[in-house]
């Protein structure tokens, strides 16, 4: 395959969120503009400008109308993504890193960093019809543990929520109490930072990154570890096809430490696992950094990827992918 | 397609001449097109002068499919045609922001496809093989049994040295192939000569150097498994090494492979010595350079 190569941003890329159709694709970088290309050839449709500080991640709601980011510089915001235009700034004391919309677009949750004397923190906030309605009142706030919260999406029915961090435990929040239900089992679960949290299309199972050079299939519901990849270098980003039962691991080694080693033993790749078997399927090169963030398009036959050169290479699989046997 | 040459009809040579062929199109019939029919096959009948001035008729046939996922959604459909915003608006035309890589990337596979299989089968053949009294695989050459254990698992191994009857054929062969190696009037250590009892742990270096055929200038991508099916025409390998980088874990481009029978070595390195293997031209020679 040939990939298609979006030189849009200017610093490392952080996140990267196809729509529900999967004719969009948005892509947050450590510069301070959002973008949004159409995911079949490459071209911008946009960029979302506001933001003064790296943005962190995004979410677009199921209607493709209105994006919310997460920067640090200590806001989110709501975006009209056909215009670009900013609908709403929430205003934190701390960098906002993590943001996801629950089923149903009515919420969001949003975490911050620890900060100063404040620790990390899960916000939730309903999100008005109407923009002119919008108000930064916080439904329900969860004070995170130690550390910085990387990642936190919503479970099932906006029951719970699901969050990770640097203290490598996955923990599961109930969202009309606010109540800590779960925790990972920190002798089968990820000994170092968790880096990136990705559910399954329905919901039923997610994966987790972690610097510990490995990623973990965890089952929702129960949080019960179900399968562990090992690979050979940090795990930045995770992905899920949503078509085969393949899993993608995006990573390499440390950005401070590119420029002191071998440059073949950056393991710069995209690599794809078999979600059952838990082996290697193949690699796709072509990053000159680590990766930082995977998306899989939700037709499951094109993924993106977005590496700390700042690039967002756009592959369509080659119809040989669809029938590769381990 | 089909292309039918025609002579020139009620033309004459003189007029050709005249005017380069540019003009006489007029001349020609009408294209035509003929279909899509139902299964979607269209035709298109041209004509036209080639070089020589010849009227040729070209008959193009074309299959006209509709692919299955060109399915968009009304939305997004509507989406493409939102008006761009942000830095998006003013893009200049130079800017090349969206490139097609020039690169073909492929999913590397890191073994080749299928190979894990196929070694599973070559045990089987051995296992087989076993019964017919053939070549094994797995020998143990400490206790005698087959397709068991390896000579350095060998659960027998503090038992008594095995005496000379306990030995199997293909050490045997082996030793009287080296000692007619030697010849007659280089030195033969005792431990070589002919008859002579032999430690396991002898043999077993001995073993790694004998019959083996040094690989060189073998591709990136070439892994044991695929050396391991190159070579295994040739007749029963003990051990297949493909040399890697320690730091990249990539193949440094060497390997060595070692044969259970030295004919078969020899055969391969007849066959394979400069045969061209994934668009590298493949050296294969002793591993050890041999003295005459």
């Amino acid at each position: 395959m040939r990939p298609i190569l979006m030189k849009g941003h200017e610093r490392p890329l952080t996140f990267l969120k196809y729509n529900r159709e999967g004719d969009l694709l948005f892509s947050c970088a450590k510069d301070h503009n959002p973008t949004v290309w159409f995911a079949d050839n490459g071209e911008r449709l946009g960029t979302f400008r506001g933001h003064n500080g790296a943005v962190w991640s995004c979410d677009v709601s199921r209607d493709s109308l209105q994006l919310i980011t997460g920067s640090a510089d200590q806001t989110a915001k709501l975006w009209n993504v056909k215009s670009g235009n900013q609908l709403y700034t929430f205003n934190f004391d701390s960098p906002a890193r993590s943001v996801d919309f629950s089923v149903g677009d009515k919420l969001a949750l949003i975490t911050t960093d620890p900060f100063m004397e404040l620790s990390s923190a899960i916000h939730v906030k309903r999100i008005a019809r109407d923009p002119a309605d919008q108000s930064g009142k916080s439904v329900l706030v969860l004070k995170g543990p130690q550390g910085r919260i990387n990642r936190a999406v919503w479970g099932p029915l906006n029951k719970t929520i699901i969050s990770a961090g640097e203290d490598a435990v996955v923990r599961i929040w109930d969202t009309e109490t606010g109540t800590l239900l779960k925790e990972s089992d920190r002798e089968i679960g990820h000994k170092r930072p968790i880096t990136s949290l990705t559910k399954s299309t329905d919901g039923s199972h997610f994966i987790t990154g972690s610097v510990d050079k490995s990623a973990k299939l965890w089952d929702t519901r129960s949080l019960t570890l179900i399968k562990t990849y090992v690979t050979e270098r940090p795990v930045n980003a995770v992905a899920m096809s949503p078509l085969l039962d393949h899993v993608v691991l995006g990573g390499g080694q440390d950005a401070s430490a590119v420029t002191t080693t071998d440059h073949r033993a950056g393991k710069f790749e995209a690599k794809f696992y078999d979600k059952i078997l838990q082996e290697e399927i193949g690699g796709v090169k072509g990053h000159f950094g680590p990766i930082n963030a995977l998306a899989f398009n939700p037709d499951g036959k094109s993924f993106s990827s977005g590496g700390e050169d700042g690039y967002v290479r756009l592959h369509h699989f080659d119809p040989d992918y669809f029938n590769i046997k381990i | 397609m089909v292309v039918t040459a025609q002579p020139p009809a009620k033309l004459r040579w003189g007029e050709l001449e005249e005017d380069d062929g540019e003009d006489l199109d007029f001349l020609l019939p009408p294209r035509q097109v003929i279909g899509p029919d139902e299964n979607g096959i269209k035709k298109v009948i041209e004509y036209k002068f080639n070089e020589e001035g010849s009227k040729v008729k070209i008959t193009t046939t074309i299959r006209i499919r509709k692919l299955a996922n060109a399915r968009l959604s009304k939305r997004a459909v509507e989406r493409r045609s939102w008006a761009k915003f942000g830095d998006a608006v003013h893009e200049d035309v130079g800017s090349r922001l969206t490139m097609v890589s020039t690169e073909e990337i492929l999913i590397e596979r890191p073994r080749a496809p299928g190979s894990k299989p196929e070694e599973a089968k070559v045990g089987g053949d051995s296992l087989a093989q076993l019964g017919k009294g053939g070549a094994v695989l797995m020998l143990c050459r400490t206790c005698g049994k087959k397709g068991d254990h390896w000579t350095s698992r060998c659960p027998y191994k503090d038992l008594a040295p095995p005496s000379e009857s306990f030995v199997d054929k293909p050490p045997a062969a082996e030793t009287s192939a080296a000692a007619s190696l030697t010849g007659k009037t280089a030195y033969v250590p005792p431990g070589m000569r002919a008859g002579a009892e032999r430690g396991a742990g002898a043999d077993m270096r001995r073993r790694n150097d004998e019959n083996s055929v040094r690989v060189t200038n073998l591709s990136e991508d070439t892994r044991e498994p695929d050396l391991h099916e190159l070579f295994r025409p040739f007749g029963p390998v003990s051990r297949v090494y493909v040399a890697m980088d320690q730091k990249t874990g990539m193949s440094r481009g060497f390997g060595f492979v070692n044969f259970m029978n030295k004919e078969d070595a020899q055969k391969a390195i007849n066959k394979l010595n400069g045969y061209g293997y994934d668009n590298l031209i493949l050296k294969v020679e002793w591993a050890t350079p041999r003295s005459n």
